[in-house]
């Protein structure tokens, strides 16, 4: 009868604890709601002219959508409370396997599988080097990472590639094509990959496992979660979705450099965290990992459409990691 | 000088909250000197609560400590230890990848003015320790031995070795026989036997009534963060207790009588 | 026997990445002995292997105490604008060093400071700081270098980057010695201890007594320091400011860490470590371009490197 009472008790407290927690993880999100809102705000009193006009939302979705792809893949990985340094670099090699096999086969279809294939066996790589070996994430991929950046050094001799004879094909039009004329396709496909992931996260049972085997790996084994294919599968989505992005950049831009993708690893991560993502695992959502991907991408353009220099971004992105994430955590210390 | 009655230690009206879950509600609390008070109670009652904040881990909030009679201000860790606290927590407290040496004198370490530690005179130490106070003779443990890989029993003695090297007034065990063989258990509890005739006071925290009766004087029942009964050994038999214990369980009360 | 096995396995670690080191310049050796049997590509990694050495020394403790700080670069660059700036305008250079190394203490302190006061996971909030540090770097100096070819010649010059006897570059002595120092504090110090406990189990510290606030924030606050230290002798060397200076040690230096075996979850590594992989990663470059393969195999060979070290660590410390 005790431990009846004591569990229902218990039971109360976690209850009203977790009530509490969805408040706060929903101030969480809405918070960034707001920095997004007051940002943009900020641009539009600044510079009504630009901020009031269609382009710059149009070159908002034009260029965001190839990070934020690459923070929906990421999301995963770091609820699960591991790590991908590689992903940048993995993007890049696929994107030049994309180029130099639509250049030699003529065939950007085949090239795009091959692709995509690359981009997964390098995540999956990844994921069996940290479950199988053991090697803890964030050392193994800074190790993959300078791998295949160096295999796009070795593969393409340092030399960048075009790829402008693509352009025009059904693949290119539905890949980063102007639907209607005016929505650039790669902002639709971020759309449906963010509803893709929230789906999965939310709403099936890979997604619980996720969260529980970044919770609290020892309780997700013993209660029968098959944590390590977990693991493994979450690295092996971020390759895949970092070739994905990949062939959209380097389509988009119908061009692809040694240095492709160089760049994305920071802003990327950053707009996890900023999402209000948590280091220590097992807590994140696709809604703020997507407002944070429109925010970090918004500053760029807004910053300079104000007449500020570009220089100025960078300092922008630090205050705004900081004071957002410091947000977030004294949220999450209240209850 | 101290008032004959005075006890050791006194905890007055003692609250603890973690957020929305009351750990201890208005506790009161207190250690003779040279007793030992056999500390027992339901998982999540607030016995290790009630310590920690004893040891400096966590504030006192509103209520009130005195030691031998005078209240402690301040309170930290450090200043528990200078008052004659020791306690082998129920978390064991050790730094598992790091040599057991270092363990033994974890956060108060033998130095030079300048903070160098002395190696040497430590591992002598250490060893001294490890032979005399707890009696591991085991072969393969040593001062450098990676505290990771000793076993539960050894850990456990480790934990209790470093809180009886250092001259106490108070040691306070916290579940010190869980997961130890029958053996080991035996071998704390003549521990405790030895606190009590070297003449200091002990805080034997345990759910296994069966444990603490032959080494204490006196047992405090808590239940979810008050004490619900207080009994003197040389008052109640061992079948009483543990009846009243099963009563306590089953109704959350205890009557004195 | 149980303890030989124990020390053996640390001991192992230690070992094994040394014989990375040797099996590298082995094959270096074979494959252009001409250069590698001469000292000229010796002095030539005295001068350049420092900077990044100090660093990772400097980084060391902080994973060590299972944290991690992105933003020492950008620390290092905003000091080493810092001390070309105020040389060229004050024309004092030890007041410019002062400052600068100031600059990097107090960043490095508020890194500290975010992650222990106001609980945000270093992780992030060096990330933040990274690009904020980046970002005053690129709007005060505009993108244009500093020279600093009117401080050659000063002692505060030929102390910090001279060459002793005409040859040894100062910053290998400095490198050297840091080395011995932190290998002190670590292993003879209190304060050592007290970092490995944090990073081993912080709520056994906390319990312990161990300050672990405090040990964290000087941990961070060193680290940037140092950075400062090293962006203040990478301008010398140079003697040039460049508002780039920095860029590209951050993996370098994290990767030099994990190479010398300090481990990701805290509580373990070791000094000794840290300095042979940090000749490792600054040596693959110029040894590969060496024995005559283009550079661009540099960054496939560091990846190589570290994969199968860092596995080779893993495998050696789980089969103990
Ligand atoms: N650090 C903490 N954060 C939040 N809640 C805590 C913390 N420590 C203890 N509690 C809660 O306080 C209550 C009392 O815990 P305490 O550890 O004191 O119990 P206990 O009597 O030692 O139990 P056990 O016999 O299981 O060790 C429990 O409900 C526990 O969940
Ligand atoms: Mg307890």
């Amino acid at each position: 009868m005790r431990s009846l009472t004591i569990k229902k008790q218990k039971r109360e407290k976690i209850k009203t604890l977790k009530d509490y927690l969805k408040l706060s993880e929903f101030r969480l999100q809405w918070s960034m709601v707001a920095v997004l809102a007051i940002i943009l705000a900020v641009f539009t009193i600044r510079n009504p002219r630009v901020f009031l006009s269609f382009r710059i939302y149009y070159s908002f979705m034009s260029i965001i959508p190839f990070m934020a792809i690459l923070a929906l893949a990421l999301t995963p990985v770091i609820i699960c409370k591991e790590m991908d340094l590689s992903f940048p670099s993995i993007l890049g090699f696929s994107a030049w396997m994309f180029t130099s096999l639509c250049a030699s086969t003529g065939n950007p279809t085949l090239a795009l599988i091959i692709s995509l294939i690359t981009g997964l066996l390098a995540g999956l790589l990844n994921g069996i080097l940290v479950v199988k070996v053991g090697v803890p994430s964030l050392i193994v991929t800074i190790g993959t990472m300078f791998f295949w950046r160096g295999m796009i050094m070795v593969c393409s001799g340092g030399v960048g590639k075009t790829l402008v004879p693509v352009k025009g094909t059904i693949l290119f039009q539905s890949l980063v094509g102007r639907i209607g004329g005016v929505i650039p396709a790669q902002a639709l496909w971020a759309v449906g990959l963010a509803f893709l992931f929230w789906l999965i996260l939310n709403r099936h049972k890979f997604g619980t496992h996720i969260y529980f085997t970044g919770d609290n790996i020892e309780s997700a084994r013993m209660m029968g979660i098959p944590v390590n294919r977990v693991k493994i599968l979450v690295f092996a989505q971020l390759g895949f979705f970092a070739a994905f992005a990949g062939i959209l950049l380097v389509l988009e831009a119908l061009y692809h450099w040694p240095t492709t993708g160089q760049g994305f690893l920071l802003p990327t991560i950053a707009s996890v965290f900023l999402g209000g993502t948590s280091a220590f695992g097992g807590m994140g959502t696709i809604f703020g990992t997507f407002i944070g991907c429109i925010i970090i991408g918004a500053l760029e353009a807004g910053i300079i459409s104000i007449g500020l220099m570009g220089f100025w971004t960078q300092v922008f992105y630090g205050l705004i990691i900081v004071i957002s994430v410091g947000i977030h955590t004294i949220l999450r210390r209240r209850t | 000088m101290e008032l004959k009655n005075e006890k050791l230690v006194r905890m007055v009206n003692i609250s603890k909250y973690f957020g929305e879950v009351a750990a201890l509600r208005k506790e009161n609390f207190e250690v003779g000197y040279n007793e030992v008070v056999g500390l027992i109670g339901d998982n999540g009652a607030g016995k290790s609560t009630l310590i920690k904040i004893l040891t400096g881990v966590h504030p006192p909030g509103k209520g009130r400590i005195y030691f031998q009679g005078e209240e402690i201000t301040y309170h930290s860790v450090e200043r528990a230890r200078e008052l004659g606290i020791e306690t082998v927590y129920q978390e064991r407290a050790l730094g598992e990848q790091q040599a057991l040496w270092k363990n033994i004198f974890m956060g108060r370490e033998m130095t030079t003015h300048l903070g160098f530690l002395q190696v040497k005179k430590a591992k002598k130490e250490t060893e001294r320790i490890l032979k005399e106070v707890i009696g591991f003779t085991a072969a393969g443990l040593t001062p450098d031995s990676i505290v990771e890989r000793l076993s539960g029993g050894e850990k456990q003695g480790v934990a209790i070795a470093r809180a009886l090297h250092f001259k106490a007034k108070l040691i306070i065990l916290d579940e010190p026989t869980m997961g130890l063989s029958l053996s080991e258990t035996k071998k704390v509890l003549n521990f405790v036997k030895g606190i009590k005739e070297q003449g200091k006071s002990c805080i034997f925290i345990t759910h296994n009534i069966y444990h603490v009766y032959p080494v204490a004087d006196r047992f405090v029942v808590l239940d979810r963060g008050r004490t619900v009964g207080e009994f003197i050994k040389k008052d109640i038999s061992l079948e009483k207790l543990v009846n009243k214990l099963y009563l306590v369980a089953r109704t959350g009360e205890i009557s004195q009588n | 026997m149980l303890k030989r096995y124990l020390k053996l396995s640390e001991f192992k670690l230690q070992w094994s990445i040394f014989a990375v080191l040797v099996a590298l310049f082995t094959l270096f050796i074979m494959g252009a002995p001409r250069i590698f049997l001469a000292p000229d590509m010796y002095y030539s990694f005295m001068s350049t292997i420092p900077f990044m050495t100090i660093m990772a020394l400097a980084l060391t403790p902080v994973i060590i105490c299972k944290e991690i700080d992105l933003s020492f670069p950008s620390v290092m660059g905003i000091s080493a604008w810092m001390f070309a700036s105020l040389s060229a305008s004050t024309g004092n250079p030890t007041l410019a060093l002062i400052i600068s190394l100031i600059t990097g203490l107090l960043a490095g302190l508020l890194n500290g400071i975010l992650v222990v006061k106001v609980g945000i996971p270093s992780l992030i909030v060096t990330i933040g700081t990274m690009f904020f540090w980046k970002g005053l770097v690129l709007v005060f100096s505009a993108a244009g270098g500093i020279t600093l070819v009117p401080l050659r010649g000063t002692i505060l010059f030929q102390s910090l980057v001279g060459r002793i006897g005409g040859v040894i570059p100062a910053q290998a002595l400095w490198a050297v010695g840091l080395a011995f120092l932190f290998w002190l504090i670590l292993n003879r110090h209190k304060f050592g201890t007290h970092i490995y406990f944090t990073g081993d189990n912080i709520e056994s510290a906390r319990m312990m007594g161990i300050p672990v606030n405090k040990v964290k924030i000087l941990v961070f606050t060193q680290l940037g320091f140092f950075a400062a230290f090293a962006g203040i002798l990478l301008d010398l060397e140079m003697s040039y400011y460049w508002p780039t200076s920095g860029e590209g040690y951050l993996l370098e230096t994290i990767a030099a860490v994990f190479l010398g075996g300090t481990s990701a979850f805290g509580g373990m590594g070791t000094i000794f470590g840290t300095f042979i992989g940090c000749i490792i990663i600054g040596s693959l470059e110029s040894g590969i371009i060496s024995v005559g393969l283009s550079g661009y195999w540099t960054n496939l060979i560091y990846g190589l490197v570290i994969v199968i070290s860092v596995s080779i660590h893993s495998i050696l410390r789980r089969r103990t």
